[in-house]
């Protein structure tokens, strides 16, 4: 073949990346254009605020919402500072010898094993050794394993990224190393940090496999971390799955997509307002 | 300049895994002097600085050998506290690196993590008189040290060590990537400050060691060559090495 000319190379290369890029975000329209316009005519606060009736075939979601809510919150609470106090410790307080490398590979490995194999291994140790049963608690700790390996590498990257020359001056001007930890370096590796627990938020909301293991499928509202729950994805899962009622799945699945798209938007604009204040 | 020495440096070795930085140096540094380190790259000038202020301890694999003392206590003994032999070394880097907050605030970061609280304002405005800084910023002080100029960077980094009170001002070539202007201010600043301060400048500018040093030492792959009055290290140096590098014929 003929080697194109280095003005035709650079336009056929703008042209195939632009094709890409416009693929892809098409992809991705679709997808939202799809579910919003079968799930929105569902949609109102009664939806959203009345609970699941006749296994879901009428009523509202309200029980399902409550639970995923109070499953992603207790695992965000549980993940995150172990996931970014282990990076701390990676990054700032070890040379990365061995020990530190086994860490870090192990958490690698951690992240590439699929979600029912933590749901399998939540069941086994929540749900049936501890006998915390199909409920909130057993599903949160499971979701926290889950994330912690993501919270851990997207922490360890945004503290890598800090500027040593940072370090260097806070020592230089009498800082501890735990000043310069929360003082200078925290406070710079932070909108990393917020993405990466923020990205495990979201699939926290979105995970099934997981917690339909170990927090159950109960419909009730539940009244305690001991309580079986619902998440709304179970939800979706089971309402398309059993055919229950396709106009419901599609409703919960617009409100979890609603769910994260706003979640991720309020902390753009959240971390913005906090890089002018800071900087 | 008095004669009485507060740095005294026998034996000093510092090497980094395999790597031999500084071999068997002996050197006495003068109370409020300004002390003129010049020599080729990686001579060991800027390992000797952060020997001093230990900053070399946060090195992997860094090991030592000799003595440093200052004021008759060696900094490597088993009971020196690291935080406050670091505020009594202030140092001023190569590279000006404004810490991403305020100006005022960058002022205040020493003395802050020394356990102050609330304002600071008579401090800050000492500290940045002093770095020659303050007319240039006193109205926007709460806008970010990153947004300054280089040379105002610089001067910044300068204000932000006198805040934290130190007795040396170790600086690394603080002028090597500015301009002649921003260049003369530091030096005036530093003329400035020798009366309460004792300064130690490394830099790859031989005219600025004779600009400004009252004592001039000269350094060669990892040891000191030799030391003495400025005037006299650049017009009739002891050791033939030393009048060749000035006049340029390596380095």
């Amino acid at each position: 073949m003929k080697r194109l000319g280095p003005r035709l190379e650079e336009k056929a290369a703008r042209t195939g990346l632009w094709a890409l890029t416009l693929i892809t975000v098409g992809v991705l329209l679709f997808i939202i254009f799809y579910i919003l316009r079968r799930g929105l005519p569902v949609l109102s606060l009664e939806f959203l605020t009345t609970n699941p009736m006749d296994m879901g075939k009428s009523g509202g979601i309200f029980s399902t919402v409550v639970g995923t809510v109070a499953l992603s919150v207790l695992a965000i609470v549980i993940a995150a500072p172990f996931g970014v106090g282990t990076a701390i410790y990676l990054t700032e307080y070890t040379w990365g010898g061995p020990l530190t490398r086994i860490i870090r590979f192990g958490a690698e490995c951690l992240a590439g094993i699929p979600s029912i194999i933590f749901g399998l291994f939540g069941f086994i140790l929540f749900v049936t050794k501890l006998k915390f049963g199909w409920s909130i608690l057993s599903g949160g700790l499971t979701l926290a394993f889950m994330l912690l390996p993501t919270i851990i590498r997207t922490s360890e990257e945004a503290i890598k990224s800090v500027p040593p020359a940072y370090r260097l001056v806070s020592f230089s001007l009498g800082s501890t190393k735990w000043q310069t930890v929360t003082r200078v370096v925290l406070p710079s590796a932070l909108p990393g940090i917020v993405t990466g627990i923020v990205l495990s938020i979201g699939r926290s909301i979105g995970e099934t496999a997981a917690t339909i293991f170990t927090a159950g499928s109960a419909l009730r509202m539940p009244t305690s971390l001991f309580s079986s729950t619902r998440t709304m994805s179970v939800h979706f899962y089971i309402l398309a799955r059993e055919g229950i009622s396709m106009p419901k799945a599609y409703g919960t699945a617009a409100i979890l997509i609603i769910a994260i798209l706003g979640i991720n938007i309020l902390t753009y604009y959240l971390m913005n307002r906090f890089i002018k204040k800071y900087s | 300049m008095t004669n009485d020495v507060v740095i005294e440096v026998r034996a000093f070795s510092q090497s980094f895994g395999e790597v031999r930085k500084i071999r068997g140096l002996d050197l006495d540094i003068r109370r409020n002097e300004i002390l003129g380190i010049i020599g080729p790259a990686r001579s060991g000038k800027s390992t000797f600085l952060c020997a001093l202020n230990r900053l070399n301890d946060l090195v992997r694999g860094s090991r030592r050998a000799g003595t440093i003392r200052i004021d008759g206590r060696d900094i490597y003994g088993p009971d020196v506290d690291v935080v406050a032999l670091r505020r009594k070394l202030g140092m001023v880097f190569a590279t000006p690196v404004p810490l991403p907050r305020s100006i005022y605030e960058n002022v205040a970061f020493g003395a802050r993590r020394a356990g102050l609280r609330g304002r600071l304002d008579a401090l800050v405005r000492d500290s940045l008189e002093k770095g020659g800084l303050w007319d240039e910023v006193k109205d926007r002080l709460h806008t970010s040290g990153q947004k300054l100029s280089g040379g105002q960077q610089q001067r910044l980094c300068l204000a932000r060590i006198l805040a934290v009170a130190p007795e040396f001002i170790l600086l690394d070539e603080p002028t090597s990537g500015l301009d002649p202007i921003s260049t003369m201010k530091i030096e005036e600043s530093l003329r400035r400050l020798k009366k309460d301060y004792t300064i130690i400048l490394v830099t790859n500018n031989t005219k600025q060691a004779a600009r400004v040093a009252d004592r001039t030492a000269f350094f060669l792959n990892g040891g000191l060559v030799e030391v003495g009055p400025t005037a006299k290290i650049f017009t009739a140096p002891d050791d033939q090495r030393t009048d060749d590098y000035l006049r340029g014929r390596f380095g």
